[in-house]
């Protein structure tokens, strides 16, 4: 008698499973928690964590609860593009991740050939250059980004010659290749042009390089630790020269592990919780009560990339994955549809993003927002 | 003149911390004829023990450090000679050596996910300012670490060459069978070497972390220049890992300024390549000959 029951249990847990199944959206999240990106995957991640929490605690996408599933790249392309399969084979509605451009250039093609949306968080201006149609940033453009820190630099910093210091990597290579251009259609001489390597730990030198150049100000574009470890040898070496950067430089990690050093930084933002939006500032204190410490930009990232795969689900009004990218692009998301966009957000038809953004300075070990600046084409 | 000698302070400051991880090199192949793979991670462990236990037991610093510094001589002075040597050396040194790999990927992965994947702060004993040396401002941070380094080094010399027990390690690793038979407590000898192994590792670290920040992965570029330098200078040869220490970092730094930060880690191999083909036994140590 107990084995029947055993049996009839058995196959009504069976019988159940499939329903289960269907009741959930499965999104993977490819991203680097370990190796050089780990402080800006693991922002990203947590991001994401949060939006999947309130997205299901509100009943889900079209009544779908969202699974979501993290994979851990080690910073390492030949992962990612392992990861990125995975994810597909797993049967991913679409791929969140990864956030350095490297991996990102390394692993897009597979999601593209799937015809499956991939939300990154790379910054590298090459990236959307491929014509992959699946591909979608969370951040703007170091092309949309570089004129805007040149006109900073001319207008405000009023600086003549510029030391430029860059993380040889496909995220730091496409900056330098964006900025120095910029830099001389405004009139500003390259004093230095300083490579340095993913991973380095030693600025000593570097910082020794740009001080004797006497350039008027140096514009920084590391990845997160390593912009902390510059900013550190830079002060080190009596550095007082204006540091200015892209949002990596002014976030909320580099902050904190550069302490004193970044002081002062200024630079154009992207993403703030300090910006003057109260959705931001609402995610911040969110984020800080369940992590226990401030989001950067790539926190910012992550969850506006769930909230972008929930409002296309919605307006295409069913689950399908190739429909996602079909109805972004093009498409500009405004808060008052989708609260959880958090600022009106233009998605380019080649992925990129339009959007305000900010100007600001690092004061007493807070960022502080300056002024914020329009999107590019409003 | 000034840019130069800025570069040769910051490649000495750094060499001064490749050069206590090579001395640890060459402790260790002198009391047991093996190389540990897990010198890099040695010199990486001790900061984040600190943190931890400053995290763990919401420690005031000075507490977390002295908590964080004995728990790692205890576990991997002791700890390491007691669980990893002990064991494996009667297998021959080539087991060892494949042991202290496997430790070394045990301590990273162990301080990934039992601490953090992030680099973290760690405080500094020095302020972050500069003095004006000929005109090159020089960070003292930088002079604190050749300073304490220097003064670590000088301080093992001196205990090695002109105390008792400092004689009586050197007779157990030049001929532990003859030290026995001298009434020297070789055991003993070895173990005190492995205690100062971590001791030294312990000092770089507190040296290093704030400048690296605490990162699990900041044993991998410490391990292998502290590893060139001990080959540089002489795997059997306290005053060699010193020199090739220096050597090292030095070089270190002129290849950062000079040709690109990109080639900096290849410069020092090329300089290894080098040393291995004109002087194999390093620039300060001795010939060793076996009879096989």
């Amino acid at each position: 008698m107990k084995s029947k029951w055993i049996i009839a249990a058995a196959l009504g847990a069976g019988l159940a499973a499939p329903s289960l199944a269907q009741d959930k959206v499965k999104l993977v999240d490819v991203v680097e928690l370990s190796g050089a990106g780990a402080t800006a995957g693991t922002n990203w991640k947590n991001g994401i964590d949060l939006a999947v929490a309130d997205i299901n605690a509100k009943g889900g996408i079209l009544g779908r609860q969202i699974e979501i599933v993290h994979y851990d790249t080690q910073t390492n392309p030949g992962n990612t593009r392992a990861a990125v399969q995975r994810a597909i084979d797993e049967g991913t509605y679409a791929v969140l991740g990864p956030v350095f451009s490297g991996p990102i250039g390394a692993s897009m093609q597979i999601s593209q050939r799937a015809e499956i949306a991939q939300f990154v968080g790379g910054e590298a201006a090459g990236l959307t250059k491929q014509g992959n149609q699946y591909l979608f940033r969370t951040s703007l453009s170091q092309a949309a980004a570089m004129p805007k820190i040149a006109n900073y630099l001319k207008n405000t910093v009023k600086a003549g010659s510029v030391a430029v210091v860059w993380v040889n990597n496909d995220f730091g290579k496409g900056g330098r290749d964006a900025i120095i251009p910029e830099l001389e259609k405004a009139g500003i001489k390259v004093a230095a042009d300083v490579a340095t390597e993913q991973g380095q730990a030693d600025f000593a030198a570097d910082a020794i390089k740009i001080k004797n150049s006497n350039a008027d100000a140096i514009f920084v574009y590391l990845n997160e630790e390593e912009s902390a470890r510059f900013l550190r040898a830079a002060k080190q070496q009596g550095i007082n020269k204006p540091m200015v950067g892209e949002t990596t430089l002014l976030g909320a990690k580099v902050i904190e592990l550069a302490g004193d050093a970044a002081n002062g930084v200024k630079g154009h933002v992207g993403l703030s919780i300090d910006a003057p939006i109260p959705a931001f500032q609402e995610f911040g204190k969110k984020y800080q009560a369940k992590y226990n410490y401030a989001s950067d930009h790539n926190g910012l990232k992550g969850y506006m990339a769930v909230y972008m795969i929930k409002w296309a689900t919605e307006k295409q009004k069913k689950f399908d994955s190739k429909g996602v990218a079909d109805t972004l692009r093009g498409a500009t998301i405004k808060p008052s549809d989708e609260p959880g966009i958090l600022m009106e957000t233009t998605i380019e038809s080649n992925g990129d993003l339009d959007r305000e953004s900010f100007l600001a300075e690092v004061i007493n070990g807070k960022q502080v927002i300056n002024a914020t600046l329009p999107k590019i084409k409003p | 003149m000034a840019e130069f000698i800025a570069y040769l302070i910051a490649g000495i400051a750094t060499g001064a911390i490749y050069a206590l991880a090579a001395i640890g090199f060459t402790l260790v192949w002198q009391t047991s004829q093996t190389i540990n793979f897990a010198q890099g991670e040695f010199v990486m462990l001790p900061a984040v023990l600190v943190l931890l236990a400053i995290k763990l037991f919401g420690a005031p610093i000075w507490l977390g450090a002295l908590i964080g510094i004995a728990a790692f001589i205890l576990i991997f002075g002791v700890g390491f000679k007691v669980a990893v040597v002990d064991p494996m050396i009667r297998h021959g040194v080539l087991p060892l050596a494949i042991a202290t790999m496997a430790l070394s990927i045990i301590m990273k992965e162990g301080a990934k996910d039992g601490f953090s994947a992030e680099a973290q702060n760690f405080p500094s004993f020095v302020p972050t300012q500069t003095i004006s040396v000929f005109g090159a401002s020089i960070s003292l941070q930088h002079i604190a670490i050749i300073v304490v380094a220097f003064a670590v080094i000088g301080l093992l010399q001196w205990f090695v060459g002109g105390t008792r027990l400092g004689r009586q390690m050197q007779a157990t690793a030049q001929n532990p069978t003859v030290a026995r038979i001298l009434g020297i407590p070789v055991e003993r000898m070895v173990l005190l070497t492995f205690v100062i192994n971590a001791a030294l590792a312990v000092v770089a670290s507190v040296l290093i972390s704030p400048i690296y920040l605490a990162k699990f992965s900041n044993g991998e570029v410490i391990g292998l220049f502290a590893f060139i330098a001990a080959i540089v200078g002489g795997f059997n040869q306290v005053r060699g890992a010193l020199v090739g220490g220096l050597v090292v970092g030095i070089v270190d730094s002129m290849a950062a300024a000079y040709i690109s930060s990109s080639y900096r880690l290849a410069v020092p191999l090329v300089l290894l390549v080098v040393i291995i083909l004109l002087k194999p036994e390093g620039l300060m140590g001795r010939k060793e000959e076996r009879r096989v």
